[in-house]
């Protein structure tokens, strides 16, 4: 029992070993004990274990029995009882500080001891019962592994039945089989027999019918005839012909023409239906070509690639097709090529295909784990943002509906106002925008007018120096004439000395061609227009008083066209009373209206020339 | 589309023959001969036999009618345009089984009893020829569509044999055996350059030979079960469709005579691409006799929305929008009654009698199917009939075993495209010569009708029942003749457009 408990309890070892020690010790003891104590109380054995112990120590045996304990104690190790002695003669006295410190120790080991024991005990249980259920599973292994034997030897016996069963229906299936092939045989014997039979009666029946045959028709029958009140043309009109060797000659000839009408027929179809193939295969070959040969260069890069070859072929191909007449060529002769040379480039688009597959499948491949890493990133930002957003969204609900209750506190007539306030606020931004956006377009518009404007001057400009060129050459002509009044002529000269001045203005102006001018004048922008009309009462003057007066009523109707309705009315008014008043007083107020008056004049007369042819 | 009826009661029409250039109705009643025209039913002549008449058949130029009386062998012919012509034609003691005009129409062609011979017989001179050892079979003769040559199964010494002659002066021109057991039929190409002939039953197997007697193919696609049952080729020669015992029909090209596909007929349809038409079965009776007289007034209001209803139900297209007219021939009414009724009728009878009509059933669907008798003759099982429309696109077909459905199959395609499922088996089903469109009937007071665009039934109007055990349209596709076991009636399928001048001219007839 001490060694199955050194072994099975290492944490208690260096316990154990003392109760081991201790136990061995008092394997021994007893029996010294014991004889010890058959020594010491062999008197009182008839009183029980108790007294006899209670006995141990009696008056007379005090120094035996403390001489006894000292030795039993020595021998365990205990320190001495007795005190140490001085010399030998004197006696040893008891320590009883000794006595009591082993009496201390003694109860310590005892209640070590019986811990020890209480903890062995409940080992004990816990391993008797682990050993009692280690032997429930063996009992119950064994029963598994006995019905599991059992199964085994029933499915065997099943197997063997059923390996028996197969084989008695591979043998039913044989047998069928041969049944099947004697039917067959049979059916066939039947058939061959009832052909066979057949034929006997139909011969039997025919040897009838031929004897009826005789019997009806040989016997002249009278009732076999045919009345007809009068014989029908034939259909086609035609008389029937006499059945002649000839008439069969030209049987044969018309089944053959038929026969070699339907294989005309057919084969014209035929050839119809081949041509739309050659077409299409024609316009396929020249599809793949066009589709292969900007991968020429490739290829050829890679020069130990075999296809390098192929694509002259298909060069060659290409050449060849240019040329149609192969086309018409009948199969057999282009068939090889034909085929040949689509099979290559099949070959190659297929091989190209592939690799395009495999392209796309590794890039997909690829991509699809690049884009797994991407998107989960992108996925948590996105989830991220699309949460911020939420929490947004959410934060203005609730401030909304805080208005709102706020809101429903209030009268009717707040909320609504309140309601378009908050409609306002998103309104008011999306204003802004527009606002910003219409300023920019503002600021273009300002830029095109400057633009327009400084147009229109450099062009009242240009007529201004035109009129001044006509204004001359008007004068010339009037100088010509001879027979002009002193006034005109002063005005002539007033004006020129006008346009002198405003010559100064910009000279370049002056040196344009004429022909651009024209088309300045309808696309005068109104700054241009209202200065027309302002200076229109000059018109008249500057443009002839040498031409006929009817002219101006055609000045004013012109300027009415050119002019805003308004402005031009009081003017025209004034003008058609006064019309050359107006023209010698006002030349001198402005020299602005002056000049550009000119241009409007130039502009009308260049108007007035249009409408006069 | 508007209704002719022809009423003779207690009497029996044999048959009505349609032709093409007049295409007169003719009827024959018992011993009498009734010529009718096509657009009033009002009788053009009339002829009496000598006995009960068993089959009338028109010349190719409906000039003359062959009124065979098989019973007293004899055939007597008529002339349409001088009544007074007649023929009569006497087999005298070998007796007649068969009577049938020559494509010119102007000889007759007679089996004897027994198949003895085959007689034939000219109107324009006194000549008679004749031909032996014709086959008792399914079908014997054949011309060729132009009518320039005839083939002829023929038996003799227990061998199958063609022989082709020249219809114009019925010389021989080939005259060969074929490889089959028991020839079965035979068949002309519509170009007349191939004769597709085929074994009994008993074998499956189909050959193809030239104009000029060489054997061009020979189709066999099983052995050991039963064979061909039905054979049809296509209008452009092209394919020929051959029905067999198996359930399939098998098509065969033209040029390598090869089958280009099998067209099997399952009893349950799963692709959802196959628009399959059932007939409605919820159709309310139809009380004709409060129907056929209501007042016209009354009649007026509610009816233009039923027939909105109808236009809008029926898949025609708008311009196809069929009217549904009746007129009556009542041969006691005075012109102003019979106009009267008809106007009563036709306003009764554009409401469609019943609009029973065919719902488009879901797939997958299961067809009818009968079990055949394993222990008879002739098993209801195969395909039983064959019909390629004019325009060579579609294919009609039945299979026996599922009698009440018509399967119509995209040569196109080569694939499935209808099946119409009719609520009694299918008797009879005919193309409009015209166009792809289909008539069928099945035996009861309705003819069906199938184009491309839908499918609609319509029921015959008239008192009592009128059971439409055929149909046979007009060579213009316009209309279409219904014959019922004593009756007969005339269809018209007319056009919005056509319907006034149609109607008016109803009115004066009748």
């Amino acid at each position: 029992m001490g060694d199955w408990m050194t072994v099975t309890d290492p944490g208690l070892s260096s316990e154990s070993k003392y109760i081991s020690q201790y136990t061995s010790e008092t394997k021994m003891s007893p029996s010294s004990l014991y004889s010890q104590q058959v020594l010491c109380s062999s008197i009182p054995l008839s009183k029980n274990v108790h007294s006899f112990f209670s006995a141990f120590c009696t008056e007379e045996n005090i120094e035996q029995s403390i001489s006894y304990l000292d030795q039993e104690l020595t021998t365990f190790g205990f320190p001495s009882l007795y005190e140490e002695s001085k010399g030998k003669e004197t006696k040893r006295e008891l320590n009883i500080v000794a006595v009591l410190n082993c009496m201390n120790e003694l109860l310590v080991l005892q209640r070590k001891n019986l811990l020890a024991q209480e903890n062995v005990e409940t080992q004990n249980l816990k391993l008797g019962s682990d050993m009692d259920h280690l032997q429930n599973c063996y009992a119950k292994l064994k029963e598994q592994l006995e019905t599991s034997r059992r199964e085994m030897i029933g499915l065997q016996e099943r197997d063997r039945q059923l390996q028996c069963k197969n084989r008695n229906l591979h043998q039913l299936l044989k047998n069928e089989k041969d049944e099947v092939q004697k039917l067959q045989n049979i059916i066939a014997s039947r058939a061959t027999q009832y052909n066979h039979d057949m034929k006997r009666k139909e011969r039997e029946y025919n040897k009838l019918k031929e004897r009826l045959h005789q019997l009806v028709m040989n016997k002249k029958d009278k009732k076999i005839a045919m009345e007809v009140l009068n014989y029908v043309g034939r259909a086609d009109g035609k008389r029937g012909s006499w059945r002649t060797g000839k008439t069969e000659a030209r049987n044969e000839d018309e089944m053959y023409k038929i026969l070699l009408n339907d294989y005309e027929y057919r084969q014209k179809q035929i050839l119809m239906e081949n041509a739309e193939l050659k077409k299409v295969l024609q316009q396929m070959k020249k599809e793949m070509i066009s589709l292969l040969s900007p991968q020429k260069q490739k290829p050829r890069e890679r020069a130990d690639d075999s296809t390098g070859t192929v694509i002259s072929d298909i060069e060659e191909d290409a050449g060849e097709l240019s040329r149609e007449s192969t086309w018409d060529l009948s199969c057999e002769t282009v068939r090889e090529q034909l085929t040949n040379s689509i099979r290559k480039q099949w070959r190659i688009l297929k091989s190209h295909v592939e690799k395009l597959d495999n392209q796309v499948s590794k890039v997909h491949l690829e991509g699809f784990n690049d884009e797994d890493v991407i998107s989960r990133q992108d996925h948590e930002q996105e989830t991220e943002k699309l949460e911020l957003e939420i929490q947004q969204c959410k934060e203005m609900i609730k401030t909304q509906q805080q208005l709102l209750q706020q809101l429903a506190t209030a009268g009717d007539d707040d909320t609504t106002s309140l309601l378009r306030d908050c409609y306002l606020l998103e309104e008011k931004e999306r204003l802004k925008e527009e606002w910003s956006l219409f300023k920019e377009q503002k600021k273009n518009f300002e830029k095109e007018r400057r633009s327009f404007t400084e147009a229109a001057i450099r062009l009242g400009l240009e007529r201004k120096a035109f009129e001044e060129e006509r204004a001359s050459w008007l004068k010339q002509q009037f100088l010509n004439m001879t027979t002009f009044d002193h006034q005109n002529s002063e005005n002539v000269k007033l004006f020129s000395a006008f346009s002198g001045s405003s010559d100064w203005d910009n000279p370049t102006v002056h040196s344009r061609p004429r022909q651009k001018k024209p088309h300045g004048a309808p696309s005068g922008s109104p700054v241009c227009t209202s200065k027309l009309t302002k200076s229109l009462p000059a018109s008249p003057s500057t443009s002839d008083f040498c031409q006929t007066r009817s002219c101006v009523s055609e000045y004013s109707s012109i300027s009415v066209l050119n002019t805003a309705p308004e402005e031009s009315k009081p003017n025209q008014v004034g003008r058609e009373c006064t019309n050359q008043k107006w023209s010698v007083a006002s030349r001198p107020d402005s020299q602005e209206g002056c000049c550009s008056g000119c241009s409007s004049t130039h502009a009308d007369a260049h108007i007035e020339k249009d409408d006069l042819p | 589309m508007s209704f002719l009826f022809s009423h003779h009661r207690s009497m029996s029409i044999y048959e009505a023959s349609l032709h093409l250039q007049n295409f007169k109705p003719a009827s024959c009643v018992q011993y009498r001969l009734v010529v009718r025209d096509a657009n009033t039913l009002q009788i053009c002549q009339l002829y009496t036999c000598l006995d009960q008449i068993q089959h009338i058949e028109w010349s190719a130029d409906s000039l003359f009618i062959l009124c065979a009386l098989y019973k007293r062998g004899l055939v007597q012919v008529w002339s349409l345009e001088q009544p007074e012509w007649h023929c009569k034609i006497d087999e005298g003691s070998a007796g007649l089984v068969a009577s049938c005009w020559s494509p010119d129409g102007r000889h007759i062609l007679n089996t004897t009893e027994f198949h003895l011979r085959i007689t034939v017989w000219s109107l324009c001179t006194k000549s008679v020829s004749y031909i032996k050892y014709p086959k008792a079979c399914q079908q014997g003769i054949t011309f060729t569509r132009d009518g320039r040559y005839l083939a002829l199964a023929e038996r003799r010494d227990c061998k199958d044999y063609v022989s082709i002659l020249v219809c114009s002066d019925w010389q021989l021109l080939r005259h060969f055996d074929t490889d089959t057991q028991d020839l079965a039929g035979i068949e002309w190409a519509p170009n007349g350059c191939v004769l597709a002939a085929w074994d009994s039953c008993l074998e499956y197997k189909i050959l193809l030979y030239s104009l000029d007697g060489r054997l061009l193919s020979t189709f066999c696609a099983y052995e050991w079960s039963l064979g061909i049952k039905s054979v049809a080729w296509s209008p452009s020669s092209q394919f020929l469709a051959v029905g067999s015992y198996d359930g399939k029909v098998r098509i065969l090209n033209h040029v390598t005579w090869k089958m280009i596909t099998e067209f099997g007929h399952p009893a349950t349809i799963n692709n959802p691409k196959i628009v399959v038409y059932k007939e409605a079965e919820k159709s309310p009776p139809l009380v004709l006799g409060r129907l056929a007289f209501p007042p016209p007034r009354a009649a007026a209001g509610p009816l233009s929305s039923t027939e909105s209803e109808w236009r809008q139900r029926s898949h025609w297209d708008g311009h196809q929008a069929l009217q549904c007219r009746l007129a009556r021939r009542s041969s006691g009414n005075t012109a102003s009654q019979g106009r009267a009724q008809g106007q009563a009728l036709c306003a009764a009878a554009k409401f469609p009698p019943s609009p029973v009509f065919h719902e488009v059933a879901s797939v997958p669907v299961s067809l009818q199917t009968l079990k055949p008798a394993a222990d008879r003759a002739n098993p209801r099982i195969g395909i039983g009939a064959l019909a390629f429309s004019p325009d060579n696109c579609f294919l009609a077909t039945r299979s026996d075993s599922v009698p009440t459905a018509v399967w119509i199959w995209d040569i196109q395609k080569l694939r499935l495209l209808a099946v119409l499922e009719q609520l009694s088996a299918v008797r009879c089903f005919q193309w409009d010569p015209r166009q792809a469109r289909l008539a069928i009937c099945t035996g009861g007071g309705k003819v069906y009708l199938w184009s491309p665009a839908g499918c609609v039934s319509v029921q015959v109007p008239g008192e009592g029942d009128f059971q439409v055990l055929s149909v046979c349209w007009h060579p213009s596709g316009d209309s279409l003749a219904l014959l019922s076991k004593d009756h007969f009636c005339l269809c018209f399928l007319e056009t919005e457009q056509g319907v006034g001048t149609a109607f008016g001219q109803r009115g004066d007839h009748t």
